[in-house]
């Protein structure tokens, strides 16, 4: 019964039985999980409005709730609603006779990726056979995955925790999102990705110096071209000390940032962080897949970025307006294809590393997103399903039962962060095992042998502007 | 004030002239590191002519004295040093610098102090847009801003902490500041007004008070210093009529969503 | 007919997207100078761009045949030139061409053959003289018909000189120091992608109009729409492109003031006409609601020129920088000041326009003309 943050159930004395306000259930299956009898079960309430294919009962129910606050509509999560998913019409390929297929549980499998921009060439001296060339910084992951900017203030320190512990043991990074880093994760550094976003909450030296990579947030999957707002409730006293804010006071990071308004000034703030650093680290640069991808991906690359962060229609957020989430940006898997593409065509693919957002849920996915283009993926929902959560879309209530997504101090303390860790360290251990198993079926034995080689992809089910877009052939051509 | 922890060194005193002519930023300021590495704290840059993010990636606390003008980012992500420009300074003028000491011998452009947590940046003439805009206080840490001239829009837009002085000593009798818009979207901090504004100049999410004995104090504290760095008299600049600008509310944009 | 879409805008975005640094210098006495100075401040701001574009204009260069026309030509291909030079001999006689002078550049690659022909003012064959549309018609014929042909400049006493590079090895290549001009504009590009073709660059010209911009325009879709039903075609598909057209048909052929024309590319805030006098809300409301389709929305800069002329306009709520500056006689504006304070160190004023507020530069001599048709008008 104190399972419930939504306040389904209660328990009343009078009649001494628990009674249920159903009305309020969001579906997020904690009291079922819990439940010692296994006597709870959710279904969807069949109250339903006289049928209409036009006038659904999400349109009628979003005004009434409109007509009555006044409000712009608030919601969690990703993008939910049936836009198709290119990620189920892309089939992978598998050697057969002409070439072998290789057994990952004996032979080498090598899936570690580095991070950083390229040169196009190496000059090597002749006579001592040596590297002349000085590279730029290079990150090193052993998985192609890596945990999405989620910041502490959406989710709770615990979370903060698990991904940081988990992307230390398996070699991978944990990205702070826009809310600083908690001085206790400070030793995790070296699997971190510092965000530097609008608000530029919590961005001082120490916390540039100790992150591995720096990432410039430009704008979310899920609310493209808009900014970000924590709720003064969400910030606690350590919220506050990590944002370096005020306890109790919104967090409101504007839309833009306010030193770059055109391209050239994103140069400007990504050689800032350079010489902040001393040019050690590799700046991100995080975009929302829009319209012009492409071009603008080209000039991110040209702007002096070593990694591009591309983040999909469906990627998820701990709030956003309902309007901007189900009708802003694109698929990412057209937007990653795009861009991959361009960046090939103008010769400079070599000079950024690519990461894939916004909606992985599996590791063929992870290796479909690969194939198309990308160095890496990012993933949020995933990890936080693998921690808990349901996909209830409750994040921006701050109620969240799994205790994700909210700083009640109660409720966070519902992930235990070794638990977490161990999960997330499971769920990116059977990835692996997967991704392996679908590259020696194709009779790969390194990553990049897979990276951008669309020959291994198929499309099912899509007209030719969406195969030509993907670049990739028809099943059966 | 900076922490001065640099007079144990015996290079602490010493002055180093570097020769900016000519010189892209990265050369500049790897040049500037190097000397500071070296053990120097005091660098006159000669001759600077748009170089970039002078007094960035700096961990010590340096007096840097520059000739010229620099470039834009001046002071980005700055920690402590000091910076004394003869001149005008660019866009982008202590960029989230976290602590430190800027003083302008001329006018700003755009953004000066842009999400900015602490330090003090005087300005003896006019800036540009969006000064101040997000700058935010923490603990002891408080950005503060003082313009000796008048504003373009947007001043203290998103506020959400810190003190912007806006003295408007260049303006003529009976002429008011042009900014519009001024704190719109602030939800904390302060803006203190010397000059005349109209109210429909104001952003609607600013308030205006008289000031109290504690704001009069803070003003004649930072109004004495700003005076002794352009030569002002500074009474004659406290006898003029000021008005303070708070936000209306901590939560402007409270009655946005539905939940 | 050819694609010149397809050249410059090779992979079919929305629209082409550059930023970049902006520089433009006048000398409102009319004395003419060299190429050097505006060089130099452009070069300053080298981090500005990327090498994938910069340009020039420079007014007053052809002083001994200054009421002819200067076409200045790219030709990818020797038939291009042929075919365009057959074009010209059917419709006028030329006073003479010559190729334009380069010098060997070592960041310069792959340069096209650059010509350039007088035309005289009576060198019409079918007519009596040659006239602005005429030259117009004969631009479009050539940029749409010709292939690998490009008129990049079409005015008279003045030149574009641009290609693919950055600004100072183009002005090294084009030979600039030797020219000398009373008005200079330069520009260094920042796009978002190569075309790696020499007419994409700015400044964008017709007749002497031209325009460096600095910024990316979101009402770009629309103000193209309108520019359409008046006749132009935007050819090149990028935003700077509109500008040019905007200011070509409100300036040229709706006979607006510059000032006015500022006004409706960068318009007052509804609001704001609120608080203005009966007369100026009924202009203003007047233009916003006519020309509401050329409102240019985004971050924008643009340093608009033409003989005797020179306009810097920044967008409403100024998302991109202008810099302006006075010395003597001279009149600079620039994306950054330090690029100004190079080549003049001491200068009587320096400012920052409002956004949405044009600074304009005139000729003196030109000033004291509209001075002296204003009086004969209200005479």
């Amino acid at each position: 019964m104190s399972q419930c943050s939504f306040k389904v159930h209660a328990y009343d004395e009078h009649d001494d039985r628990v009674c249920s306000a159903s009305e309020n259930c969001v579906g997020c299956h904690r009291c079922a999980t819990f439940c010692p009898t296994g006597a709870i079960s959710i279904r969807h309430n069949p109250l339903e409005y006289r049928n209409n294919e036009y006038w659904k009962a999400e349109a009628i129910e979003d005004i009434i709730k409109q007509a009555e606050t006044g409000g712009m509509l608030l919601t969690g999560m990703g993008n939910d609603k049936p836009y198709p998913i290119y990620w189920d019409h892309l089939v992978l390929n598998a050697s057969q006779v002409t070439n072998p297929s290789i057994d990952p549980l004996r032979e080498p499998m090598e899936l570690r990726t580095f991070l950083g921009a390229k040169p196009d060439m190496l000059q090597v001296d002749p006579q001592a056979v040596e590297l002349k060339t000085l590279l730029a910084p290079q990150v090193p992951i052993e998985v192609p995955v890596l945990f999405s900017a989620l910041s502490y203030g959406a989710v709770s320190l615990n979370v903060h925790e698990s991904l940081a512990r988990a992307a230390s043991e398996t070699g991978t990074l944990f990205n702070t999102g826009e809310g600083g880093l908690h001085r206790k994760l400070y030793k995790y550094g070296p699997n971190t990705i510092v965000q530097v976003a609008s608000g530029r909450f919590g961005v001082h030296p120490e916390y540039l110096d100790v992150g591995r990579v720096i990432e410039i947030k430009i704008g979310q999957g899920a609310k493209p071209g808009i900014g970000g707002h924590l709720p003064g409730e969400k910030v606690s006293a350590d919220v506050a000390a990590t944002r370096m804010i005020p306890k109790g006071t919104d967090a409101l990071s504007p839309a833009p940032h306010h030193d770059i308004y055109s391209i050239e000034d994103l140069a400007q703030l990504i050689y800032a962080l350079k010489e902040a650093t001393n040019y050690t680290k590799p700046v991100s640069v995080k975009i929302a897949a829009v319209h012009n991808s492409a071009a603008i991906a080209s000039g991110i690359a040209r702007a002096g970025a070593d990694i591009i962060a591309l983040d999909g229609l469906r990627g998820s957020t701990g709030a956003a307006p309902k309007v901007i989430r189900d009708n802003v940006g694109i698929p990412i898997e057209l937007a990653l294809a795009s861009v991959d593409t361009r960046l090939r065509q103008e010769g400079i693919r070599n000079r950024v590393s690519l990461v894939a957002a916004g909606g992985i849920r599996s590791s063929s996915d992870v290796v479909k997103a690969i194939a198309l283009g990308a160095d890496a993926v990012y993933i949020a929902t995933a990890a936080l399903v693998a921690l808990g959560c349901r996909v209830c879309q409750q994040c921006h209530t701050g109620k969240c039962a799994w205790g994700i997504c909210t700083t009640d101090p109660i409720l966070s303390k519902r992930v235990n962060p070794d638990i977490g860790t161990r999960r997330l360290v499971n769920l990116l251990r059977a990835w692996s095992l997967e991704i392996k198993d679908m590259l020696g079926g194709m009779g790969i034995n390194a990553l990049e042998s897979l990276r951008g080689n669309r020959l291994h992809l198929r499309g099912v089910g899509l007209t030719d502007t969406e195969l030509a877009v993907l670049g990739v052939r028809m099943a059966g051509d | 004030m900076v922490p001065r922890s640099a007079h144990q060194d015996p290079n602490a005193d010493q002055v180093v002239q570097l020769d900016a002519a000519g010189l892209h930023y990265r050369q500049l300021n790897e040049l500037v590191r190097a000397t500071v590495a070296g053990g120097m704290r005091k660098i006159k840059l000669l001759n600077v002519h748009g170089q970039r993010y002078i007094g960035t990636g700096l961990d010590l606390a340096v007096d840097i004295e520059v000739f010229g003008t620099p470039g834009n980012d001046l002071g980005a992500f700055m920690r402590g040093s000091r910076i004394l420009v003869h001149g005008n300074v660019q866009d982008g003028c202590g960029n989230t610098m976290d602590d430190g000491y800027i003083t302008v011998e001329g006018r700003a452009g755009d953004i000066l102090g842009l999400a900015a947590r602490g330090g003090k940046i005087f300005v003896r003439d006019n800036v540009g847009y969006r000064t101040g805009i997000h700058m935010k206080e923490y603990q002891e840490k408080c950005p503060i801003v003082v313009i000796g001239g008048t504003a373009q829009d947007f001043l203290g837009e998103y506020m959400a902490g810190g003190i912007i002085v806006l003295l408007g000593l260049n303006l003529d009798s009976g002429e008011f500041h042009q900014c519009r818009f001024v704190g719109t979207g602030m939800h904390g901090g302060a803006v203190y007004i010397r000059g005349q504004m109209r109210e429909t100049q104001l952003g609607k999410e600013v308030g205006v008070q008289e000031l109290s004995p504690e704001d009069k104090e803070l003003l004649r504290g930072l109004i004495m210093e700003f005076s002794g760095h352009f030569g002002y008299n500074g009474d004659e600049i406290l006898s003029g009529t000021f008005i303070k600008l708070i936000p209306r509310h901590l939560r402007p944009y409270g009655r946005l969503y539905a939940y | 007919m050819k694609n010149i879409e397809q050249w410059n805008n090779p992979y079919n975005e929305d629209k082409v997207i550059a930023a970049c640094g902006l520089f433009g210098i006048m000398d409102t006495s009319g004395r003419a100078f060299s190429g050097q100075d505006v060089v130099k401040g452009i070069t300053n701001m080298h981090d500005r761009s990327n090498g994938l574009g910069g340009g020039f204009a420079a007014y007053g260069i052809y002083p001994d045949c200054s009421d002819h026309y200067a076409f200045h030509v790219m030709y990818l291909t020797p038939r291009a030139r042929e075919e365009t030079e057959a074009f010209f001999t059917t419709s006028f006689r030329l006073a003479s061409s010559q190729e334009l002078p380069t010098r060997k550049t070592k960041n310069i690659v792959d340069p096209p053959l650059m010509v350039r022909y007088f035309i005289p003012p009576d060198g019409a064959r079918n007519m009596d003289f040659v006239d602005d549309d005429c030259v117009t018609r004969t631009v479009m014929h050539i940029n749409y018909c010709i292939e690998g042909a490009f008129v990049f400049s079409s005015g008279k006493n003045m030149g574009v000189f641009k290609g693919v590079g950055y600004p100072e090895d183009i002005a090294n290549f084009f030979r600039l120091d030797e020219y000398c001009g009373y008005m200079w504009v330069a520009h260094g590009r920042f796009p978002t992608n190569t075309p790696g073709w020499w007419g994409g660059a700015h400044p964008f010209n017709i007749l002497d109009w031209t325009v460096v911009h600095n910024g990316e325009i979101s009402s770009y879709g629309i103000n193209r729409r309108f520019l359409e039903m008046y006749g132009y075609r935007c050819t090149m598909q990028t935003d700077t492109e509109v500008v040019a057209y905007a200011v070509d048909l409100l300036v040229r052929k709706h006979h607006l003031p510059i000032e006015v024309a500022a006004r409706v590319m960068a318009p007052p805030f509804w609001e704001e006409m609120q608080r203005q006098s009966d007369k100026e809300r009924a202009l203003n409301m007047a233009l916003r609601q006519t020309y509401g389709s050329l409102l240019m929305n985004g971050p924008f800069t643009v340093i608009v020129a033409h003989q005797g002329e020179m306009m810097g306009l920044g967008d409403r709520i100024r998302l991109r920088p202008l810099t302006a500056a006075t010395k003597d006689d001279l009149v600079f504006l620039s994306s950054e000041e330090s690029a100004i304070r190079l080549v003049c160190p001491e200068l009587d004023r320096v400012w920052t326009p409002m956004g949405g507020e044009p600074v304009i530069a005139r000729l003196k001599e030109k000033r004291e003309q509209e001075a002296m048709a204003a009086v004969r008008s209200t005479a």
